[in-house]
């Protein structure tokens, strides 16, 4: 037999470990790995968590944030060129006149916009504009589940502890008070929505643990959960007559002579055409950084997670924080590779499957919060050389799947992760009788645009909301917040900016913030040729690329 | 600590073993083992359309596809789905269907509500090209069954894990919409059928009268060394 031939997925080679991973298990079951404390974290993450590798950072040098250290890869989208020149561009024919323009489709920007309806603003006053299709967002990728202290003995004071310890205590205290205390509320509405959450007969949530939380309060529709809440979201966008526009970014933000912002300027992606779309109030909804790479790492991130609202957001003066932060998730597929990097969910380290390494053993509490665990796995992996290494140079732990049918009944495993059963079973591996290889992979943006718990920024007629926004998670968000943090923060924006915009007079449109961040650039010395925001990755081969003439 | 791999592995794949594919009909030459998806961005296509999530979970990028000398047409996500020698594929950006509009809160849970907003679901023939199309094999003839039938249950917990492709509809002799009629009754389940959580009304009605300000309060004013101390303590509420 071939070195590698597969054997129900798995080259021999990693047979060995898996009998290993098989041999521990039933001990492994009744083992809990000791939990870590504080100072024990901290030690461990400024060792190996990738935010403190050397040589990843610098300080950004133009702006209201001159001096922020981020990844590069950060600085080198707000240290670029916009893509507009304010010659270029029309504004004295509007093409859209809103009273509130919603730029990003996902978890946010949806549920800004049916907050602003249920608050008065009527549907044709509002505009979505997504650079993909509605809803293509990594909100529809969320598997495990969405946290509220929604029963006894669970409080919001609990769950706002939980936040702060996982945040490092740097998070913004009053964003996350308003996250905590509104969670409840939030999943009431869902539940008026239609959720179809996982409930047993009486109708009481199901909820299961998260790293890092102290109470078990992770609510989810199976491994779907994002899927599900997106796919009602929409649903309900389209019931209410919502006006959106698909395939369409936003490429610079729009100002009026007081510097208010008022629209945007925002570009057909399939003709280049550019339109401009007038509005009172703009709502920045559009996500997080994974297509960045930031380090080299594969990403559990959608198509158009390009932080594009952080750095329009940027060119108008308004502040940004924590980006210094990045989150990896402990738990990527490490193999085979052609899924590396996709997300496995927390919820199955949450329904009990522990992380071995490759003799079988624990070597980290399963549930840390996400840095702490990822930091542990890469310990494992390139320090202690206890990992496996796949056919292509990867190394890995095990996830050890199989113990959720063990510890809640065959079938089990099917039926609470449909999602990851079929990933695997497309790739001829089966998570209830193997373990599966994982390793962090880059998943959130724990920093962002700066605003406050009426989900303004620091710019006038700007808010914001979801993954481009910081402050909520501090350095470091806890699973089940993010689905949160878009609906209790999209709300919030919709219904003030519903109110905003009652009151408010747009004057002369401008683009001179553009200029004036030339101005910055040229002033900092920074000589580039790369413009931002980037709308989309280019995943092109290097050999087409490299041939490549522009005549058409 | 040793370098983490992460793309620049992927890089080191593309050497590997070629196949011949046909990307709507035109040869190109790709590593075996990337997904259609990365194939095709190998090629030298950039997404605009047909490229969503790309890990299986939005349904942007369904692919229809055949091999030579094989009479059967193929469906998968490109996300996926391997590349094979010899694959014919082309993706399809887009499926015309018209979804019914309603307020939610004013429809009844009746057996036939499925059908009054999508009467064409009664031109099913059960010919099962519905079932054969669907990237995540879910029985959906039986649950266009099941909604002539007015079972909503069974229509939802049969397309609780639909992506909304389009492939079904787009195959469908009989032009239903299936998954905007999966949708509908999985919302009117999610609301009428499946019971509703008390402890939800109850906790909301603790944070209206005002049970967690004190506490919470206390703990914006905290020193930060207070609220460490203070989550170090919080322990953890075991079952």
């Amino acid at each position: 037999m071939s070195e590698f031939e597969l054997i129900r997925g798995y080259p021999k080679y990693m047979r060995e470990s898996i009998e290993l991973v098989e041999e521990t298990r039933e001990r492994r079951l009744k083992e809990e790995f000791r939990h870590l404390s504080l100072e024990e974290r901290e030690e461990l993450l400024k060792k190996y968590h990738p935010d403190h590798k050397e040589g990843t950072k610098r300080p950004l040098k133009i702006g209201p944030n001159k001096g922020m250290i981020a990844p590069h890869e950060v600085i080198d989208l707000l240290e670029a060129h916009p893509l507009i020149k304010p010659e270029q561009i029309d504004l004295s024919q509007v093409d859209y006149e809103t009273d509130i323009l919603i730029i990003g489709g996902g978890g946010a920007g949806m549920t800004a916009a049916l907050w602003a309806v249920y608050s008065g603003v009527s549907p044709e006053d509002i505009l979505i504009v997504t650079k993909l299709r509605l809803g293509d967002s990594n909100s529809v990728m969320s598997q495990g589940g969405v946290q509220a202290a929604d029963r006894p003995p669970d409080s919001p004071t609990r769950h706002f502890l939980d936040v702060m310890g996982g945040g490092h205590f740097a998070n913004d205290r009053q964003l996350a008070r308003t996250l905590t205390m509104e969670a409840p509320y939030m999943m009431k509405w869902l539940e008026e929505l239609g959720l179809m959450f996982d409930k047993d007969e009486e109708g009481n949530m199901i909820e299961l643990w998260g790293g890092g939380t102290s109470c078990r309060r992770m609510h989810s529709c199976k491994d779907y959960t994002g899927m599900e809440i997106v796919r009602v979201l929409r649903d309900e966008i389209r019931n209410k007559g919502i006006k959106c526009v698909e395939f369409t970014s936003a490429v610079e933000l729009i100002t009026d002579d007081e510097g208010k912002v008022a629209g945007a300027v925002l570009l057909n992606m399939e003709s280049e055409e550019y339109s401009i779309a007038k509005a009172k109030a703009t709502i920045l909804a559009t996500g997080g950084f994974g297509r960045l790479h930031i380090q080299g790492f594969p990403t559990t991130n959608h198509y158009g997670a390009t932080m594009d609202g952080v750095i329009l957001a940027y060119h108008v003066g308004a502040l940004l924080r924590d980006l210094d932060a990045t989150q990896y998730h402990p738990t990527g597929a490490a193999y085979p590779e052609h899924i590396v990097g996709l997300l496995i969910t927390e919820k199955v380290r949450g329904g009990g499957a522990q992380v071995v390494n490759k003799f079988g053993e624990q070597f980290v509490f399963p549930l840390e919060p996400r840095d702490v665990e990822a930091a542990a796995i890469i310990r494992e992996c390139w320090d202690r050389n206890n990992g496996v290494e796949t056919p292509t140079g990867m190394r890995g732990v095990w996830l050890d799947t199989p113990m959720i049918d063990l510890i809640r009944g065959e079938g089990a495993f099917k039926k609470m992760f449909p999602a990851i059963f079929r990933m695997f079973s497309r790739v001829g591996i089966d998570p209830t009788k193997d373990p599966v290889l994982v390793f962090p992979t880059l998943h959130y943006m724990n920093g962002g645009i700066v605003i406050n718990e009426r989900c303004e920024t620091t710019v006038p007629g700007l808010f914001a909301a979801g993954e481009t926004t910081g402050g909520v998670h501090g350095k470091n968000r806890l699973m089940g917040n993010s689905i949160l943090d878009y609906l209790v923060f999209g709300r919030r924006a919709g219904i003030n900016a519903a109110k905003y915009v009652k009151n408010v007079r747009i004057g002369k449109l401008t683009l001179d913030h553009v200029r004036r961040y030339e101005r910055w650039l040229e002033e900092a010395g920074i000589e580039t040729e790369r413009r931002a925001p980037l709308i989309l990755p280019d995943y092109r081969g290097k050999k087409v690329l490299m041939r490549r003439i522009d005549v058409l | 600590m040793s370098e983490v791999k992460g793309l620049e592995v992927v890089e080191k794949e593309k050497e590997a073993k070629m196949v011949r594919i046909y990307i709507m009909g035109k040869e190109y030459l790709v590593p075996a083992g990337l997904t259609i998806m990365k194939a095709m961005e190998y090629a030298g296509y950039r997404f605009i359309r047909g490229c969503g999530c790309r890990g299986g979970f939005c349904g942007a990028c369904s692919t229809v596809y055949r091999f030579i000398d094989d009479y059967k047409l193929y469906t998968g996500l490109a996300c996926q789905t391997k590349v094979e020698d010899g694959m014919y594929l082309t993706q399809l950006p887009f499926v015309p269907a018209n979804k019914a509009i309603y307020d939610l809160d004013k429809i009844k849970p009746t057996p036939n509500i499925l059908l009054r907003y999508y009467p064409e679901l009664a031109r099913c023939v059960s010919c099962n090209t519905c079932t054969k199309a669907c990237p995540q094999d879910i029985e959906v003839m039986y649950a266009i069954q099941a909604a002539i039938r007015g079972d909503i249950e069974e229509v939802a917990n049969l397309t609780f894990d639909c992506i909304q492709c389009g492939l079904c509809t787009i195959r469908c002799p009989a032009e239903i919409q299936h998954y905007h009629v999966f949708q509908l009754a999985r919302r009117i389940y999610g609301k009428y059928i499946q019971p509703r959580a008390k402890h939800l009304e109850e906790r909301i009605k603790e944070i209206e009268s005002g049970k967690y300000d004190e506490e919470m309060e206390k703990l914006m004013k905290m020193s930060v060394e207070e609220l460490k101390k203070l989550y170090e303590n919080r322990g953890r509420i075991e079952d």
